[in-house]
């Protein structure tokens, strides 16, 4: 069962981890130039300063896709990567900023780190997505987003690659609705304009 | 009025602290990026113990002796030694030949928190012999960092990393070269400091103090918010030299700033700008 899609949503902020790339193959392509909301994505990569991540989905995607830049006002239907070796944080004046804070959970950029800062900043407006992963990052902030008001899927951990994050997520959150990949995708589909 | 959601009480709090750290102790945070300063925050409430803010406030305004420990969670940025090798070696095959034809140099790194970017400023400048003639500027508004960077003492465990950046960077010498190793620490040469001056000085509240050739500020501004990093990058522009150049992080950049158009890409890649003539 796909959920119904909401008008009130204003983000979408998602987090990935080892089989990251593969997952969000499935979901980020599918979205098409209408699709109007912003999506921040922190996908843990190592600390190369040149990230291939934001070029190679550039290269898939319908959607602009960035590299986010420190202090860079968010834009509706753009994709932004968060760039390795740095925090990526949503500010209340919705746009991004970049920090070299300590890594959490080993993870510098953190899902957490963007996850909480994005429910402070959008509340119920938030939609947060936990894909496949080997950690647990992502499950304190997935449970913020929530607290806020915010609304949470995660990647049903039998069909993913990793299982530790979405299923840690699930834990910290149960009232996140559990998808499939592919359901997610439509999900996401069913928020463009028509 | 006890509907008003937990999160909005909190962001109320950390304000007022931030105003009292400011009106008290005349440290001004209130232009950090919110975000990350509420991070930092939350870390230094748990790690000292208080279960609010408000309680940290209380504490904070009562007890000075706290004021150090909520800094180092403010302040302190850990860096490496040549971080980002490929922004040491455009300063060494781009900046450094402009610089070479001046008789004296200023060189200010601005936010030196522990000195790690400094001393890798002085052994580039003295690989390239250009260390006799210039003055380093080591500025932060943290006593605690600067006293460490003053005193140029690193684990040893993280000498290999220094290493390989440091040999990335276009090294021409060892980095063993430049400290003695004991009791698991690195202990750099005080030969290292003798052109340097370690200063208190905020780029929040405080002024030029002297004409630049080069700035290197790196990973400082993205703590702070669009009009603080305005401020910041006035300050840089009237401290430097025409044609003098500032450095950035990675990932900074003056595209969103008020003086982009003071500055010209001068390595664009990494984040090396030019003042421009005029």
């Amino acid at each position: 069962m796909t959920p119904p899609s909401d008008p009130n949503l204003q983000a979408i902020v998602i987090g990935a981890s080892a089989g990251a790339v593969e997952a969000l193959s499935i979901i980020l392509p599918a979205l098409s130039q209408k699709f109007p909301l912003p999506i921040m994505v922190v996908v843990h990569i190592p600390p190369d300063r040149t990230s291939i991540i934001a070029d190679l989905f550039r290269e898939k995607c319908n959607l602009p896709v960035a590299e986010a830049e420190d202090k860079e006002p968010i834009r509706p239907g753009t994709i932004y990567f968060a760039p390795p070796g740095y925090h990526l944080l949503v500010e209340m004046d919705r746009t991004l900023s970049l920090s070299n804070d300590e890594p959490v959970f080993f993870s510098r950029p953190s899902v957490d780190v963007l996850f909480e800062s994005a429910a402070d900043a959008y509340g119920p407006a938030l939609l947060a997505i936990v894909l496949t992963g080997a950690n647990q990052d992502g499950a304190y902030g997935v449970k913020s987003v929530a607290d806020a008001g915010g609304s949470a899927i995660i990647q049903s951990p039998a069909g993913a690659y990793a299982t530790a994050m979405p299923a840690a997520a699930i834990t910290a959150c149960p009232s996140a609705r559990v998808l499939a990949l592919a359901d997610i995708a439509l999900y996401l589909r069913s928020l463009e304009k028509v | 009025m006890s509907d008003v959601p937990e999160s909005k009480l909190e962001a109320l709090e950390i304000k007022l602290l931030l105003e009292a750290l400011f009106q008290h102790y005349h440290y001004d945070f209130r232009n950090y990026a919110q975000a990350s300063i509420k991070r930092r925050l939350n870390r230094a409430r748990e790690q000292m113990g208080f279960a609010t803010y408000s309680q940290l406030q209380d504490g904070l305004l009562h007890n000075p002796a706290l004021l150090p420990h909520l800094l180092s969670f403010l302040t302190i940025q850990v860096s490496e030694m040549f971080r980002d090798p490929s922004y040491f070696l455009g300063l060494r095959e781009k900046v450094l030949p402009h610089l070479r034809t001046y008789p004296s140099l200023k060189v200010w790194v601005a936010g030196c928190s522990e000195g790690e970017e400094l001393y890798s400023l002085v052994i580039l400048f003295r690989e390239e012999g250009l260390e006799d003639r210039t003055l380093f500027y080591a500025t932060d508004i943290n006593q605690e960092a600067l006293d460490k960077a003053n005193a140029g003492i690193y684990a040893l465990d993280r000498m290999q990393l220094f290493t390989a950046n440091h040999r990335k960077s276009g090294g021409k010498s060892s980095l063993s070269d430049y400290y003695t190793a004991a009791y698991g620490r690195a202990v750099f040469d005080r030969s290292l400091r003798q052109r340097v001056v370690f200063s208190d000085h905020s780029l929040v509240t405080d002024a030029v103090f002297a004409e630049m050739h080069l700035i290197s500020c790196r990973n400082v501004m993205i703590y702070f918010d669009r009009p603080l990093q305005d401020r910041a990058v006035g300050l840089f522009k009237d401290s430097l030299t025409r044609k003098g150049f500032l450095g950035l992080g990675a990932k900074e950049s003056l595209r969103f700033s008020n003086h982009a158009g003071a500055f010209l890409d001068f390595v664009k890649d990494e984040k090396i700008y030019q003042r421009r003539a005029e």
